[in-house]
């Protein structure tokens, strides 16, 4: 199959997940989100490490997924805390860090 | 051992002494303190003559010595040894320099037993001496240059030394910041040395100075007037003088050592030092012969009115050294010398004499007040007499030599030098008159209070401390002079130190009788013989000529002062009322306090002013407000966008990188 097949997947499902971001409200959804732009970055490196031929891009889709699961696990840790507060779930309602 | 380790050891035994005594003053007791100032500069003394007496050993024609320990400065071509230069007149400057300080620390010793600070000051005047030999050592310019320096800080710790009275530290702060003055030319006068000669170094500048400058160029003129403005500054020569009269705020031991016998000698050592230079520039030689003659005149006139006792005494070193400006310009250094040496005799004398008679007087300073000393204070009477004596010239005594000395050269130069003979009988006249004025309104007639209350009981006054220049009353803790006063009489170190100088007053000129004897002209000869002015002698009878004259003058001066003070008292206040503007002019010491004002002090304060309230206020407040301003209205534009909207950071980012991603795409194709 060609490249171009695999890009365009990838940059539909990257798409996807900044649409999501910027539309979304709860931090879950959110997070869900930023998982899929990642993975579609992930699809395009693996793809293009085919496409060239060497290992590179998958050690680095690799990489990618080991900073994914850190992120969740920070990101679900903050929204355990936000709920456990019994502050709402919502990022336009948490606006205090403002200048 | 050479001569030059024996010089090296005059320089180390003051400052040891400074050192152990301003480390050790919270151990040591006061006696011990003092001891070891006094001995510290005895034992320099003797190595003083220790020097002497290995360099007559020598053939004249070798006895000049360099020697250094360690490189001082040495980087971009050049290089500064610390080193000294041990010369006759370097030996002759030390000897004169250790002896009278030795004396004068023997005098302190009693005299400020009372005051709190006593260890500080022991610690500031062996300071002073070593700063002082440094100076008259110094075999370059650098060193020579920080000995010059050391000293006007000694001078300004010394005056200052009683620091809670607040005249002290003004004046303090006056002689310092006029000294600055005189640094500044002699510094600037040495970079023009380095850039001309290469060198710092007396003998190589010396040596090569008549070869690379024409007589009178322009260059050698100019070094030699800045020379002249450091040597004016320190040597208190118009218009750099005002700060002298002002430094007899210091203890009186302070006026007796710095401010008559040494520190202020120091520019007429650093004119015949540098003879050399101003051999090549006799302009510049005149002009400092015309400023010393003017500055003994008008000195001259100030100390016939002043009352206050310090300063008529200060008004007569200004005049004196004016003498020896005038003697080592025209190229009379031995003479110069000479008198530079009989000088700091009796005037060393004359200011002890003066702290002996404040202290019976409680501090107290007016002349006005004094009166009757003769009978209350016999030992002190007499050697004001002969302090007086031969400050006033009278034959015989020591300054009927030396001063006599100098005139006579002149008149032997010729020309219009004569000038500077008839002019210097002139300002003798004044001296005698100004010196016995002194002398007869203190020590005859009825006795004051003070002087009869010693006299009845034996016991000297005591009275509330009391700053003599404003009447305000003093504490008498640390930085004040002690509640108790000692005189002579009852002080065995300072009558056996006013004896010494005493004796030597009067007998200090028989070295150098005309005809006679000429110690110190053989013994300075060889440092001076490269002087195209060197072969000028006066003939003997000439000499005696004018001793002989000298002589008249001075006994008519002292007979004027004794009609004047004695015979009709009433005439001084007549003569005032006759010749009032000039009495005004002198009573105001030729207003050269205010045309300093007014010339330099307040251009200056306007500037100040001006760019205080103009320039700092718009200018520089005005930028850096601005600076400020705007950072601040920037930052205010810049802080909307930190909206707390997680999800406006988030399009931004993506409008970021989507905006990039475009500008790349459009750059590639």
């Amino acid at each position: 199959m060609a490249i171009e097949w695999y890009v365009v997947l990838s940059s539909l499902i990257f798409a996807v997940g900044a649409m999501g971001i910027l539309t979304r409200r709860s931090p879950i959804v959110i997070l869900l989100c930023l998982e899929l732009m990642l993975n579609a970055g992930n699809l395009a490196l693996i793809a293009f490490s085919r496409m060239v031929g060497n290992q590179e891009g998958q050690v680095f889709a690799l990489v990618v997924m080991v900073v994914a699961a850190c992120e969740v696990v920070i990101g679900l840790g903050i929204i355990v805390a936000i709920f456990r507060r019994k502050l709402p779930l919502d990022v336009d309602e948490l606006r205090e860090l403002q200048g | 051992m050479s001569c030059t380790s024996w010089a090296w050891l005059v320089l180390l035994f003051p400052l040891l002494g400074s050192i152990v005594i301003g480390l050790g003053f919270r151990a040591l007791p006061a006696k011990t303190a003092g001891i070891i100032g006094t001995a510290a500069i005895g034992l320099a003394f003797a190595c003083g003559v220790a020097t002497l007496l290995c360099l007559l050993g020598e053939d004249p024609e070798a006895r000049h010595h360099a020697s250094s320990l360690w490189d001082y400065a040495n980087a971009a071509g050049l290089d500064i040894k610390l080193g000294i230069f041990v010369d006759p007149l370097s030996v002759f400057m030390v000897l004169v320099v250790t002896g009278v300080s030795t004396l004068i620390h023997l005098y302190s010793f009693g005299y400020m037993q009372s005051d709190e600070g006593y260890r500080r000051f022991f610690s500031y005047l062996n300071f002073f001496v070593f700063s002082m030999l440094l100076l008259v050592l110094a075999g370059n310019f650098v060193l020579l240059i920080v000995g010059w320096a050391f000293v006007g800080f000694a001078s300004y710790a010394l005056i200052s030394f009683w620091y809670r009275r607040g005249t002290a530290t003004g004046a303090g702060m006056k002689a310092f910041v006029i000294n600055v003055v005189g640094d500044i030319g002699l510094v600037l006068a040495a970079f023009l040395i380095f850039r001309e000669l290469g060198s710092f170094d007396y003998e190589t500048v010396f040596t090569k100075a008549p070869q690379v400058f024409s007589v009178n160029e322009w260059t050698i003129t100019a070094i030699c007037l800045l020379l002249l403005v450091g040597a004016f500054a320190k040597s208190a020569q118009l218009p750099l003088h005002t700060w002298l009269p002002d430094a007899m705020e210091g203890p009186t031991p302070v006026s007796a050592l710095i401010h008559a016998a040494t520190m202020v000698t120091a520019g007429v050592y650093l004119i015949a030092r540098t003879h050399v230079l101003f051999d090549l520039a006799p302009t510049a030689a005149d002009i400092a012969a015309f400023t010393g003659l003017a500055t003994l005149l008008v000195a001259g006139t100030i100390a016939l009115v002043m009352t206050d006792l310090k300063r008529a005494i200060a008004y007569s070193t200004m005049s004196q050294i004016g003498y020896m400006v005038v003697g080592v310009s025209i190229g009379a250094y031995s003479a110069g010398m000479f008198h530079l040496m009989t000088h700091a005799f009796f005037k060393a004398l004359l200011f002890m004499v003066a702290g002996s008679i404040i202290a019976a007087m409680a501090n107290r300073q007016n002349i006005d007040e004094m009166s009757g000393f003769g009978k209350a204070m016999r030992f002190t009477s007499a050697m004001l007499l002969i302090g007086g004596l031969a400050l006033a010239a009278f034959p015989l005594t020591s300054g009927f030599f030396s001063k006599d000395e100098i005139l006579a050269f002149a008149e032997a130069r010729g020309g219009f030098y004569v000038i500077f003979t008839w002019l210097g009988y002139v300002g003798a006249l004044l001296t005698a008159i100004y010196t016995f004025r002194l002398v007869f309104r203190i020590l005859p007639g009825k006795a004051c209070k003070e002087a009869q209350e010693l006299i009845d009981t034996g016991h000297v006054v005591h009275a509330e401390p009391e700053n003599p220049a404003t009447g305000e009353v003093e504490d008498t803790d640390v930085g004040f002079p002690g509640s108790e006063h000692h005189i002579a009489e009852q002080s065995w170190p300072m009558k056996v130190a006013m004896g010494v100088l005493g004796f030597l007053a009067l007998v200090g000129g028989l070295v150098q009788v005309p005809g006679v004897d000429d110690v110190i002209g053989k013994f300075l000869e060889p440092t001076f013989a490269d002087s195209p002015l060197s072969h000028i002698h006066p003939t003997v009878g000439a000499e005696w000529e004018g001793l002989g004259i000298g002589g008249v003058i001075s006994i008519v001066g002292i007979g004027i002062a004794y009609f004047l003070y004695v015979a009709r008292p009433e005439t001084p206040a007549m003569l005032i009322q006759r010749l009032r503007p000039a009495y005004t002019l002198f009573h105001n010491k030729w207003y050269f306090d205010e045309l300093i004002d007014f010339l330099i002090v307040r251009p200056i304060l306007g500037v100040g002013r001006f760019a205080n309230r103009t320039f700092e206020r718009l200018v520089v407040d005005g930028l850096v407000t601005g600076t400020a301003g705007t950072v601040r209205g920037a930052g205010g534009i810049v802080r909307l966008v930190q909206s707390g909207f997680v999800r406006s950071y988030a399009l931004l980012l993506i409008a970021g990188f989507a905006g990039l991603a475009l500008y790349f795409l459009i750059q590639s194709s």
